[in-house]
């Protein structure tokens, strides 16, 4: 398996443009009594097949961000174009896979699940919906579970149901929400595993939002890093040379310890001149 | 005292007095065979039966039906409690005559008009709520102020504006059910994960169908309880209505039937009247509303 992508971006300008361009977006949201910036001026672009990674500490505006490409709110400032085109609103181009297991409707089986948001977003038969469920329900392992409702399944198996209902949904791009947080290690380690062997297969764009160095680094081909309060571009690093295999190397530690500075220096430097 | 309690504290702990656990040999094995599943033993019979839930309940009746039969008997005044077997016989009698038929018929004819009605007015007015501000004021506002009213009340203004007729009975019952259901929904849908609703607009979902296919779903916990409450509110206060006002255009219905019978002293009568209200309400909630939880909160695991 061979998951890292030629170094397209690098050496030769690539002939078509950014799937998702996100343009000096700045995100406020109401608190009570007062308005919290949760991003400001963040600015990157995502482009076909990339596997784009938000990485930033708590605060930092990661699924604040990812909430607003997904349409659910409306940027205060800049603007967020797919394909070209401004978003309006949620839709079915962009499919969030959030943290929370309560994602799923627990009235509806797996195939259901799956096939539901086909129907519901439009032009799709509910024979070929469900044929389009058992595909992905089977690319991620959960055929024998097909008929069984969310409230029996475990964390896992739920967030593979969410993912196998958002790619059947074919977006253009899959968005992620710390989808793994809630999972344990071992459990986290073998969905990021089968999340690199499905974009093996499918090649779908995905923008994944994390807090792990570690996930960002072994799942992403690009990092952006952002700062906390409110959420500011830090950097964007290349990752595609990193893979589950290379854990434990020295250079992929250098690239650790390199992301740890870039997030962390920065905040206690401005925290040091905020004290004095 | 005092030095030998705190030798004791200083052996546990200082590390080189307390034992070090002893180095063990490693290994690695094939895991074992998977044992064969004992399947699991048939409880006696004595215990399965305990188990049914209709079976404990049935002997809580038959108890409370003998102890009635009992006192009935002690007292020997039927005028005033008559014994359980009378108004059982009471009960078979008018039935097979057609009385409490005919009446039961014309109490639900007229309880399924309002109850229907509340339900689509609570339905229309959460609705609204969930999605202004000002239904949501309107709500509130509407339901603080009406739901501590008790339907009865209205009566006098129902009889007044509509006449002695249905109309009236069906005015009263929108209101006895209207403002509990309409609480109990829009708790409900307030109570639906910010996650699932994200999950339902991504699907682009808006409006009506967005109401209907995720948010009823997912506060139907709250829906039924509602429902619940909604029917033995109406249920009640039909009842009363119709002791207070009697037959609408000489169609009555089981209150009717009871205050009747209670004027000409068939206490047997009255108890049978009663015990009819009883069954419905019995068997409204076991059936009805108990299958359908069944069906589908509890199927879904969202309530036990």
């Amino acid at each position: 398996m061979d998951i890292m992508p030629s170094p397209l971006r690098e050496n030769s300008a690539p002939p078509f443009l950014p799937l998702l361009v996100v343009e000096g977006v700045t995100l406020e949201y109401h608190a009570p009594g007062r308005v919290v910036r949760a991003t400001q001026n963040v600015s990157f672009d995502v482009w076909e097949g990339d596997r784009f990674m938000l990485l930033g500490a708590s605060g930092c505006g990661k699924s604040t961000l990812l909430k607003a490409v997904g349409g659910f709110i409306p940027p205060r400032e800049g603007r967020i174009l797919l394909d070209g085109q401004p978003i309006h609103g949620p839709g079915p181009d962009r499919v969030v896979v959030f943290q929370e297991f309560d994602q799923l409707p627990p009235w509806k089986t797996v195939r259901e699940n799956v096939a539901f948001p086909l129907r519901a977003s439009g032009g799709v038969s509910s024979s070929e919906a469900k044929e389009r469920a058992d595909y992905f329900i089977e690319k991620v392992g959960l055929a024998r579970f097909a008929d069984a409702y969310p409230n029996t399944l475990s964390g896992g198996m739920k967030q593979r149901v969410a993912i196998a209902r958002a790619l059947a949904m074919e977006p253009r791009v899959l968005l992620m929400d710390e989808p793994f947080a809630a999972l344990d290690a071992l459990t986290r380690r073998k969905m990021q595993e089968e999340l690199l062997a499905l974009w093996e297969e499918v090649r779908f764009t995905l923008l994944f939002v994390t807090h792990s160095i570690e996930e960002a680094l072994v799942v992403g081909n690009r990092i952006a890093l952002l700062s906390p309060h409110p959420g500011r571009m830090r950097a964007e690093i290349n990752s595609h040379e990193w893979d589950l295999k290379s854990g434990g190397s020295p250079q992929f530690q250098a690239a650790a310890n390199r992301i740890h500075r870039l997030l962390f220096e920065e905040a206690e430097a401005t925290n040091g001149a905020g004290d004095e | 005292m005092e030095p030998a309690m705190s030798e004791a504290l200083h052996n546990r702990l200082e590390p080189e007095a307390r034992h070090a656990p002893p180095v063990r040999p490693e290994y690695e094995r094939p895991l074992e065979q998977l044992a064969e599943t004992t399947s699991s033993q048939a409880l006696p019979l004595h215990r399965r039966l305990w188990q049914r839930g209709w079976l404990r309940k049935t002997l809580i009746l038959l108890c409370l039906a003998l102890l009635w039969e009992i006192t009935a008997r002690l007292q020997a005044n039927p005028l005033l409690l008559p014994p359980f077997s009378a108004a059982i016989k009471a009960l078979v009698e008018d039935t097979l005559s057609g009385v409490i038929p005919a009446r039961a018929v014309n109490s639900l004819d007229v309880l399924i008009k309002g109850y229907a009605a509340g339900v689509v007015l609570a339905f229309v007015l959460t609705s609204v709520a969930v999605s202004t501000q000002i239904g949501r004021d309107l709500l509130s506002t509407l339901t603080s102020m009406l739901n501590p009213l008790p339907p009865i009340a209205l009566l006098p203004l129902a009889l007044l504006w509509f006449g002695l007729g249905q109309a009236s009975l069906v005015f009263v019952l929108i209101h006895s059910v209207l403002w509990p259901l309409a609480l109990n929904m829009y708790t409900g849908f307030t109570g639906v994960p910010e996650t699932l609703r994200m999950a339902g607009r991504n699907y682009g979902l808006r409006g009506l169908r967005y109401v209907l296919l995720i948010l009823v779903p997912a506060a139907l916990p709250s829906i039924i309880a509602g429902l619940r409450i909604g029917w033995a509110f109406a249920w009640r206060t039909l009842i009363a209505a119709e002791l207070v006002f009697g037959a609408s255009s000489g169609r009555g219905g089981l209150g009717w039937y009871i205050f009747q019978n209670r004027n000409e002293l068939y206490t047997d009568r009255v108890f049978a009247g009663l015990i009819m209200v009883i069954l419905f309400g019995l068997l409204v909630e076991n059936l009805l509303f108990r299958e359908l939880e069944k069906r589908t909160v509890v199927k879904w695991g969202m309530t036990r």
